[in-house]
């Protein structure tokens, strides 16, 4: 492993880095938005801002919108974030290892 | 047929399936011991993982949790559900990266010290010893039902059952006999809903009749408006309201959504598929297969309250159904006649409620309150079984590699065989069974969720801050690291024995955080005794800044496997 780090350093290393460094920086992007998501969902409309959802969102069915965001909307929520993660990712992965394919 | 040879037939079943999947799946090697050789595909890691997950707290706990709370049971929903997305986008994806067989495993090299991976292996015991008790909780209720025994007795025989098929295959095995266990309590858990749903709310969709109207009443309300009016009829508080307060529940869900992140046998499950972009898929997979048990659950909770109610309440104790005498032989449901008119009255009140019940009953007493055919119930007692082995298994897994692997074969003895380790492995999860059983019989808390939210604290206060810095901060220090897990888990420890096992008074909570809560504390105990000791002590050398480098870079795909590029 430590012969790969010193390959890793030489030659070409310092434009992998930039690249290495931007594909971290998108990924976080990716990371913070989906959190936000995350949070929006479930702590925040099941929870924290349940009974304003409740009182001036219409109702799903027979339940009132922050009672059934914290029992079922949540959920599927969850679900629709992680296969954005997935697809987003995966896009990134393309980009930045499509410019490099010179290796 | 009978009720009981049903049963007999469904289980004798279920499990000759699975012992014949774990028989011609046995682990050849250490590696696929642990991880099943890292070739399994995302959809099947994605079954094997939902069944690994809903243990029995979530199959059998839940739905009654939910059917005595009402809103408050939201906790458990979108607590386990929510921590899925954190483990996937911030934990799993980097730690597949890393390569390394166990959490301890990348504590240790993370931080750089045998001593942080001393730490983490002890967490990693208490965590899954706590979550292991309430798996052997459940087993003995669902044993002590089907055959009519006291509960420390099912505990015994579950017990027994689960350390023989804990050990029979390793990883790979479990893998795949958890594929068969989740299609089992998929099916066990939606098909006595679909009945319920069909005569409660005349639609066949359980999800959807949760949110429908209540039929037996001519339709004119809705199901949640006629739980609300039985409730508050009762003297308890709404269903759609509840009554822990607003900071008491998002601390508990946000601990219980910390905690996934941090478990470390859920982690390892995503070892066993082949590289980055597999965990991602299989993540969504997983949750996909959870999400179908996790949608019916609200569904089942709230049928099962209107059942109760509707059959036993203010009914005569003569006329009662006869189910009500099964689950008063094992003790699992007490009718007292206080005021000696011989009716069931069951209310809010304490002084005058005359019908007591675990709420771990609710979900094998639905079925019978529903009145569906016998070969429903015997379906979900073999889900029932299902569920609780195929945690405990994993659990007991995580833990025995822990204990021989990171422990013996790290630390104490550097020189050990393969089959020595594999050794040392069945004899630690002997141990840890044991102490399991022990807590079975004696559960430290009311009910199986209640102790499995227990070990999510510990969980969020000790691994999901250190594996997170581990990840996402280059300038994190092995001094950093273990001050911040020892101080999270010895706080967050120390609270739930405090409350749960020395008589602390519920009024002297900070703030009013119930013990389940407090992981969430422990976490931010961890974060700032992690970042103060990091700021004061040396930087990690160069390697591990490296180390994450390399982690972070999309061209990385496994750090000890063959290099992909």
């Amino acid at each position: 492993m430590k012969e790969d780090l010193e390959k890793h350093r030489d030659g070409k290393g310092n434009c992998q880095a930039e690249a290495d460094q931007a594909y971290w920086q998108a990924s976080l992007r990716v990371v913070c938005g989906l959190l936000g998501a995350w949070f929006l969902v479930s702590l925040g409309a099941g929870i924290l801002f349940r009974d304003w959802l409740d009182a001036s969102f219409p109702r799903v069915g027979a339940a009132p919108f922050g009672f059934w965001m914290a029992q079922q909307g949540a959920i599927i929520g969850f679900i629709m974030i992680l296969l954005v993660y997935k697809i987003w990712m995966s896009r990134l992965d393309e980009k930045f290892a499509g410019e490099e394919e010179g290796e | 047929m009978s009720q009981e040879i049903w049963n007999y037939l469904f289980i004798g079943l279920s499990f000759a399936l699975y012992i014949g999947i774990a028989i011609k799946s046995r682990a050849a090697s250490t590696k696929e011991y642990y991880t099943a050789g890292g070739g399994v595909s995302p959809l099947a890691n994605g079954m094997a993982t939902a069944a690994d997950w809903m243990s029995a707290a979530t199959f059998i706990s839940m739905a009654g949790s939910l059917a005595v709370s009402g809103y408050d049971g939201s906790r458990f929903l979108m607590g386990w559900t929510g921590g899925f997305v954190l483990l996937t986008v911030l934990m799993v994806p980097f730690l597949r990266k890393f390569g390394k067989a166990t959490v301890p495993d990348f504590v240790g090299d993370r931080y750089y010290s045998k001593a942080a991976r001393f730490v983490a292996v002890v967490c990693a015991i208490f965590i899954c010893l706590t979550y292991i008790m309430g798996q052997m909780r459940g087993v003995g209720i669902v044993f002590s039902q089907l055959f009519e025994l006291s509960i420390a007795q099912g505990v015994w025989i579950g017990g027994g059952i689960v350390f023989f098929y804990a050990g029979l295959g390793g990883m790979k095995g479990i893998t795949y006999t958890q594929v068969a266990q989740y299609c089992v309590m998929a099916f066990a858990y939606t098909i006595p809903a679909v009945f319920i749903a069909l005569v409660l709310t005349g639609n066949v969709i359980p999800q959807l009749g949760f949110i429908g109207s209540y039929q037996p009443d001519g339709g004119q309300v809705s199901l949640l408006e006629k739980l609300n009016q039985i409730n508050t009829e009762l003297g308890f508080r709404e269903y759609t309201s509840g009554k822990m307060s607003q900071l008491d529940l998002f601390c508990v869900t946000a601990a219980l959504m910390c905690g996934t992140a941090g478990l470390p046998h859920v982690i390892v499950r995503f070892f066993t598929v082949k590289d980055v972009r597999a965990v991602r898929t299989s993540a969504c997979w997983t949750l996909s297969f959870i999400a179908v048990i996790y949608l019916t659950a609200p569904a089942i909770g709230a049928f099962s309250r209107v059942n109760l109610v509707e059959s036993l309440n203010d009914r005569a104790y003569t006329e009662a159904p006869e189910w009500l005498a099964r689950f008063e032989k094992t003790g699992q449901m007490v009718f007292d006649d206080k005021n000696g008119d011989g009716v069931i009255q069951y209310r809010a009140d304490p002084e005058s409620n005359e019908l007591s019940f675990g709420s771990d009953i609710m979900i094998m007493a639905n079925p019978y309150m529903g009145e569906t055919p016998k070969w429903v119930i015997a379906l979900l007692m073999a889900g029932c079984i299902a569920a609780a082995l195929s945690t405990a298994a994993g659990l007991l897994l995580v833990l025995s590699t822990s204990i021989s692997h990171d422990l013996m074969k790290k630390i104490v003895k550097p020189g050990l065989t393969d089959r020595e380790e594999i050794r040392y492995a069945r004899l630690a999860s002997l141990g840890a069974l044991l102490v399991a059983v022990y807590f079975g019989i004696n559960p430290p808390s009311e009910f199986i969720a209640q102790t499995v939210a227990f070990a999510f604290g510990l969980a969020a206060s000790s691994f999901f801050p250190t594996l997170l810095m581990g990840i996402f901060s280059r300038r994190m220090n092995k001094q950093g690291g273990i001050a911040g897990m020892l101080a999270g888990i010895g706080f967050t420890l120390g609270y739930i024995i405090y409350f749960q096992f020395l008589g602390g008074e519920r009024s002297d909570y900070l703030l009013g955080i119930s013990p389940a809560g407090i992981g969430v504390i422990g976490m931010l105990i961890n974060f700032g005794t992690a970042f103060l000791v990091c700021r004061l002590t040396p930087a990690p050398p160069e390697e591990i800044t490296e180390l994450i480098d390399r982690v972070r870079s999309p061209r990385t795909n496994d750090l000890t496997g063959p290099q992909g590029h």
